[in-house]
């Protein structure tokens, strides 16, 4: 194992009676990155965690840390910090108190436990909330605490479980940012659980696409998107048209697809709904040959009288590198 | 509009008929006449004699004691019981379960009885002729508090979860010092409260206790119980309405424990948005 690898999954399966929660997985996680794992409900992302952590014990494979096989070892004894997706903050213990327990664990007392509790309180840019209790706190300001809590004990990964689910939106995107600050100040490497592929997409090094338990794809946000390895990838990341063609079937991106009136070399059709989604105009298209495809448009720059109606005829075409054939793919493959 | 009125005072005549005796046990305790009926002027002058009379003052004792040793060993049984039972496995927390409501629904008679015959014969195989006493009116209080508090301690237990226990191992805690710092002071309402609880009603019970009571072993239950075959004195009443005190106030300290986590715990919860 190289140097530079935290955490390695081989061949890990997880079962829960006749579920397979986990099929096989293998997974090498790089020192310092920020790697997502994605997919449906219910495809195991918060096993594969939890096993990581030690909360559940693989059924086969084995699971290294540090290049250490954890086989049996309890979550106390590894050298990985959870956040949890419902804070889980001790109730009876203030945000500072919290923030120490992992250190008093340790064996560190006194002014130097407090010391380094403050430190990372200031981290997470909440100081002043020190001597709260965590009831006395907003959601955001307690996943803040959690985090904080979870990063003074420097561990080599952190595991952080949906932590962003229970927030509304806006304070959604101002910790996502938040969080990729912190990840680059500490340099620890954030195992990140989330279905919103978006936060995936925007802030990771490295995505897995996850499905039934397996991995579909395991790549950098662009190539996810770009390249999909997999149907269900084409079709879980992003919008995608499957488009057949000359006995083919084709992805593409709505936003790669060119609508114009007049042109002869594209695919014939008429608008069915046109409408402004923010800053896009999309239409959806049903084509001579009863397909449906979805088509995006930038508004800036878009003459919008100008755009297409519903009920009109137009014509849709693309570059060819934008349709990705599908022959290639076995369907609802591994990759 | 009428009925509305009608409503009304039907609820005050149901409460009238309800509360109607307790409140004239209450009143003549007050009574600074000799005759029990006799409205003599305001005193507290019974409380005072029932305070200086030993065989008062000694079932009372008496009470206190078994009254506060049943709710530290029920609390701890029970506390023990709550935190094993989600754990187990089906085939063994099922019937530990159905027994834990055993115990609450048998009727109380059921309940004595068997207990006088269990302690009579296990006197006898143990040799030791009669055990029945305090500690048999202790023993019998506890197997029916333990399961009170387990009940109360065990709907908060599972009302936790199990991600705070998590969060403390993912910490470093290990299971014991988890417990200590973690599992234990959340769920110490819910201890205290099952306590107090487990003191009301061993405190004022009288039907277990009238079993499994000994020569000597008097409690205040069964010693107005027994005075009442003289007829009512003052100083009945004034004892009754110790027991009436001594009872609300724990019930009292229960219920405002378990509203104060409640409402802590509800706070806690994450809400979306805030
Ligand atoms: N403790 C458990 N007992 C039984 N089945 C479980 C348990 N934990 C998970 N499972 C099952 O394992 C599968 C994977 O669950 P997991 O929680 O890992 O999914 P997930 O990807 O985190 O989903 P979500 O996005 O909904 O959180 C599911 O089918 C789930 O029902
Ligand atoms: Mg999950």
């Amino acid at each position: 194992m190289s140097a530079e690898t935290d955490v390695e999954l081989r061949g890990v399966t997880k079962r829960f009676e006749d579920v397979v929660a986990v099929d096989g997985l293998d997974l090498t996680i790089r020192r310092g990155e920020f790697l997502s794992l994605l997919g449906p409900s219910g495809c195991g992302k918060t096993t594969t965690l939890r096993l990581i952590a030690g909360f559940e014990q693989p059924d086969e494979g084995e699971l290294l840390i540090g290049g250490r096989d954890v086989a049996g070892l309890p979550p106390y004894k590894r050298d990985v910090n959870t956040v949890f997706q419902s804070y889980a903050l001790f109730p009876h213990m203030t945000v500072l108190d919290n923030v120490a327990y992992g250190l008093k664990q340790r064996g560190l007392r006194g002014a130097k436990r407090e010391q380094k509790a403050r430190e990372a309180l200031e981290l997470v840019r909440l100081p002043q909330l020190a001597v709260r209790k965590p009831r006395q706190l907003s959601g955001g300001q307690q996943q803040r605490v959690a985090l904080a809590r979870a990063l003074v004990m420097e561990p080599r990964v952190l595991l952080l479980d949906e932590p962003l689910g229970a927030l509304d939106l806006k304070v959604r995107k101002e910790l996502q940012i938040e969080l990729k600050r912190i990840q680059s100040q500490v340099g620890i490497t954030f195992v990140y659980v989330t279905h919103d592929q978006e936060e995936a997409l925007a802030m990771s090094d490295r995505v897995v696409v996850m499905n039934v338990g397996r991995i579909e794809q395991l790549g950098s946000p662009r190539e996810v998107y770009d390249a999909p390895a997999t149907r269900f990838v084409a079709d879980f990341i992003g919008d995608t048209n499957f488009i057949e063609r000359d006995g083919a079937t084709f992805a593409v991106r709505p936003e790669r697809i060119s609508i114009s009136r007049n042109g002869a070399a594209g695919l014939g059709g008429e608008v069915v709904t046109a409408m402004v989604v923010g800053p896009a105009m999309q239409c959806l298209v049903r084509t001579d040959d009863g397909q449906e495809v979805l088509v995006r448009q930038q508004r800036q720059g878009l003459d919008e009288d100008d755009a297409p109606r519903e009920g009109e005829r137009v014509v849709l075409t693309w570059a060819e590198d934008a349709a990705l054939p599908l022959t290639t793919y076995p369907t609802g493959g591994t990759g | 509009m009428a009925g509305k009125r009608a409503l009304g005072a039907w609820t005050a005549l149901v409460y009238l008929f309800l509360y109607a005796p307790i409140v004239v046990v209450i009143v003549y305790a007050f009574n600074g006449g000799r005759q029990v009926l006799n409205w003599g002027g305001f005193s507290t002058k019974w409380f005072g004699a029932a305070l200086d009379d030993p065989t008062i003052t000694e079932p009372f004792t008496n009470s206190l004691l078994v009254a506060a040793g049943n709710a530290v060993i029920a609390c701890v049984l029970g506390t023990a019981l709550a935190l094993a039972l989600p754990r187990m496995r089906p085939w063994l927390r099922l019937p530990l379960d159905a027994l834990v409501y055993m115990t609450l629904v048998t009727p109380e008679i059921v309940f004595g009885i068997s207990a006088l015959i269990f302690f009579v014969q296990a006197g006898n195989w143990l040799g030791l002729g009669s055990i029945l006493g305090l500690k048999t009116i202790l023993i019998a209080h506890v197997v029916f508090n333990a399961s009170v508090v387990a009940l109360i301690v065990r709907a908060r237990f599972v009302g936790m979860g199990q991600t705070l226990e998590e969060a403390s191992y993912d910490l470093g805690a290990g299971r014991v010092a988890t417990f200590r710092q973690v599992t234990l002071p959340a769920l110490a309402p819910a201890v205290l409260a099952g306590g107090l609880l487990a003191f009301t009603f061993s405190f004022d019970d009288f039907i277990t206790s009238f079993f499994v009571s000994g020569a000597g072993s008097t409690t205040l239950p069964l010693r107005i119980f027994s005075s009442l075959r003289f007829g009512v004195s003052p100083i009945i009443n004034a004892a009754a309405v110790m027991i009436l005190a001594v009872t609300l106030a724990a019930v009292v300290l229960a219920y405002l424990v378990l509203r104060r986590s409640e409402q802590g715990r509800r706070r806690a919860t994450p809400v979306p948005g805030l």
